[in-house]
């Protein structure tokens, strides 16, 4: 047991490293740039060097890369003050699905455009009635001919308004039970009859969207699987979602905690002193360390060409809510203070407080800790899936309850 | 955290480690069945002597003592797969004592002679050594300590001394005039005057004793006054080894309750499938998993004395006191009113989760250690 890399993984290391050194845009480069410039000029920088999606064949704009190759890169990708991605959705999640389902001349003509930032997509699953049962789904596809006509609304999505494309899971037939009855397509998100309207979040953000389908036309040509099959086609899509999304650290963990502790007082003395914090502080350094060494063996897995376990999958389950609890701690060492986030005055320019009102979204997000929950015990442990009364029941007989 | 990112591609056990983990569960589940552990929580032997001698035999307490006293020389990363299994196992036998406390205790600070003399035996079973810290309620200190020699005799009570009614001689705690004001001794537990006297605790499966020391030959351990830092040097390389036990048995409770939901049904369905129970259960594989991945690292730094060795032990100690003491209620919870009952076996795992976690400092007392740890490093 050490902590070394295999030669070749240290040469490849090696050179990411020398090529980031060289090659992280300067903040002369990206001045004057919105996020998306900014994100998008980074990301065409990889391309054309070959460091972008680097386990992807060489032919769709990838570097045909190893598993641990990637996770390198991502490493040390990750030691630079790089623009922030806006293009998780759409290479994590879009291109698997376009790779096991598109045909060769849509891959030839999509993957690329992913890779190099060129063109930016979006997810249209959850809907008002269908977030943790995504089956649930009721937006409308009618088949008109070669070409299908959508109806209804999606919700939740993020980067909808600045997205070129969007993959989209809909109801194709209500008379079949809710898992049957789904197909899935592509569409172009400047189709006539789409309309995105931003949703302000308890944070004052607007990441995610609503997306209204107004008898959006899409070529049959651009239905990903077959009809009826839509929700196997999600599988893929979903199953590529929590490789996606991170641990949700979103910059309060334990250094910050610890800082504040030793900085601010509790009866005269640094709140560090107090043993409360340290029991406190000390179960989110745990929990920290557990992640990170957890993060080693699934890298080990990796390094040995096996495929991980699921272990790893508790990253969301455990950063989410550590995330808010430690937010809301930082603000109580504040004490009244605590309270204040004008970035003027509050500590730290009010970043513990917009983590406090930005974690709730964290714990929903890409799955909910009660779904995540869910996954860890079936997948993992094994445990029976709850009963579900709309087994085996045509889709516009289920109850439906408000909404 | 402690370090930069500098590529760790290698966290894992070897194949012969592996190997040995595979022996060792095969082994514990042919030698010590609940049965075995059940027949020393209800009978009057102190611990399983045919277990131990087995153990004995296959060389489990020589791991880590070098050849020349008789051991097998292996590393510790040897001994925390063996940790975990006897953890798994909730195994009656004193080798936490004797292997991870007596035989470090005397790696760490004895001399030629010392070594010579315990060693050999310990290497093979035929001798017991223990540890002997703690004199009453409270987190001991040097201040705390009343035990000292007297005109060169050790006077004083200790309580509760894991294995003190078994081992042949301890490494004792003794307070001091010099240096950090603590002292170790190694007292022949044999002698006539030292009184031994059984208590019981929570874990009868583990036995206990309230050691007395009447004027008492002792011999220093280690230098006078270096007796305090020698026991944080000790308590941290022990809490991996510890962590490892714990973790073992984390994982055999949470097996336990995922079991017994899956074949228990109620509303005609098994409880297994009610978000309830599945959730509660996910939480302990968190718990678990967490545990099991800083307990790798305690492995690594053990086994390398790494320079942060104090604050992996205290990591992998924490997240391993709170795991096993998470598996092991909510193991008797998911078994409701069964899990209540004397003849299920869930209560082997909550008594020695709990016993485990004060055997060496308690979870708070831990907590502490790993701020502290945090603030000797350069960590933050």
């Amino acid at each position: 047991m050490d902590f070394n890399d295999s030669a070749a993984e240290a040469r490849f290391r090696e050179d990411a490293r020398e090529w980031l050194k060289k090659n992280v845009p300067t903040a002369a480069e990206l001045e004057g740039l919105d996020y998306i410039g900014k994100a998008k000029l980074w990301q065409k920088r990889k391309f054309d060097a070959g460091w972008a999606c680097l386990r992807w064949p060489k032919e769709f704009g990838g570097r045909g890369a190893s598993a641990i190759e990637q996770v390198i890169w991502g490493q040390e990708e990750g030691k630079f003050e790089t623009p922030q991605s806006i293009f998780q959705i759409g290479q994590g999640m879009a291109a698997p699905t376009m790779m096991a389902y598109a045909t060769e001349e849509q891959k030839k003509r999509f993957l690329p455009k992913l890779a190099s930032g060129e063109e930016i997509w979006c997810q249209l699953f959850s809907e008002p009635a269908g977030g943790s049962d995504l089956a649930a789904l009721r937006t409308r596809s009618e088949k008109r001919g070669d070409e299908w006509v959508v109806n209804g609304q999606k919700i939740w999505t993020s980067g909808a308004h600045y997205s070129d494309w969007g993959i989209l899971v809909t109801r194709s037939d209500p008379t079949v039970p809710k898992h049957k009855g789904l197909t899935y397509f592509f569409l172009d998100m400047k189709s006539p009859g789409v309309e995105v309207k931003p949703i302000k979040q308890i944070s004052g953000g607007a990441n995610f969207n609503e997306v209204y389908f107004t008898d959006v036309h899409i070529p049959d040509s651009q239905r990903l699987g077959a009809i009826g099959q839509g929700w196997q086609v999600s599988l893929t899509t979903l199953m590529n979602e929590r490789a996606s999304i991170g641990g949700g650290g979103m910059g309060v963990g334990f250094r910050v905690a610890y800082k504040l502790a030793q900085k601010v007082m509790i009866n005269d003395k640094p709140a560090i002193e107090d043993s409360a914090v340290r029991a406190r502080l000390a179960n989110w350094y745990v929990e920290e360390s557990g992640l990170k060494y957890t993060g080693y063996r699934t890298m080990t897995a990796l390094s040995r060409g096996q495929t991980p376990g699921p272990e790893n999958s508790i990253g969301k389950a455990v950063g989410a809510p550590k995330t808010q609890d430690m937010a809301s701690f930082c603000m109580d060492l504040l004490e009244m203070s605590g309270a204040i986030d004008d970035p003027d005055v509050a500590e730290a320019a009010g970043m513990l407080q917009m983590t406090y009102m930005a974690s709730p979204g964290g714990r929903i997000a890409g799955g909910t800790d009660e779904i995540m929950l869910n996954i860890l015990a079936e997948r993992v442990l094994g445990l029976p899936q709850d009963v579900r009364v709309d087994k085996g029941v045509p889709f516009n007989e289920v109850p439906t309850g408000r909404g | 955290m402690e370090k930069p990112w500098g590529g760790r591609m290698n966290f894992e056990f070897s194949e012969e480690q592996n190997l040995l983990r595979e022996q060792a569960n095969g082994f514990l589940k042919d030698n010590c069945p609940p049965t075995a552990v059940r027949k020393i929580l209800e009978g009057k032997a102190s611990y399983d002597e045919g277990l131990w001698k087995k153990i004995g035999e296959m060389g489990w307490t020589a791991t880590t003592i070098p050849e020349q006293y008789g051991g097998l020389g292996l590393g510790y990363l040897e001994l925390c797969v063996i940790a975990e299994e006897l953890g798994r196992a909730v195994a009656p036998v004193p080798f936490s004592s004797s292997v991870y406390l007596a035989t470090e205790a005397l790696l760490l600070a004895g001399n030629e002679e010392q070594k010579e003399r315990w060693l050999t035996r310990l290497a093979t079973g035929e001798a017991i050594g223990t540890f002997a810290l703690s004199e009453g309620p409270g987190r001991p200190s040097p201040k705390s300590l009343k035990t000292a020699l007297s005109k060169g005799r050790l006077r004083g009570t200790k309580v509760a001394v894991p294995d003190g009614d078994i081992a042949d001689f301890a490494v004792v705690v003794a307070k001091s005039r010099v240096g950090d004001k603590a002292s170790w001794y190694l007292v022949d537990l044999s002698q006539r005057n030292v009184k031994s006297t059984p208590v019981s605790t929570l874990d009868p499966t583990r036995s206990h004793a309230s050691i007395t020391f009447r004027s008492a030959d002792a011999e220093l351990l280690g230098a006078e006054g270096e007796g305090w830092a020698l026991t944080q040097k000790l308590l941290d390389r022990a809490a991996i080894l510890f962590a490892w036990e714990q973790v073992g048995g984390a994982e055999a409770a949470l097996n336990q309750a995922k079991e017994y939901a899956l074949g228990r049904y109620a509303f005609g369905r098994p409880i297994a499938s009610y978000q309830a129970i599945k959730h509660k259960l996910a939480t302990a594989y968190i718990k678990n998993t967490l545990a099991r991945s800083n307990c790798y690292y305690g492995a690594w730094a053990l086994n390398t004395n790494a320079a942060e060795l104090a604050l992996a032990a205290a990591t992998a100690r924490v997240s391993a006191t709170q795991a096993y003491y998470f598996a092991s209620k909510e193991n008797i919870q998911t078994h409701g009113g069964m899990g209540f009952t004397w003849e299920f076996d869930c209560q082997f795992h909550y008594r020695r989760s709990k016993l485990l976690s004060v055997n060496i400092g308690s979870e708070g007392a831990w907590q502490d250690r790993l701020i502290t740890a945090v603030e000797h490093s350069n960590v933050a």
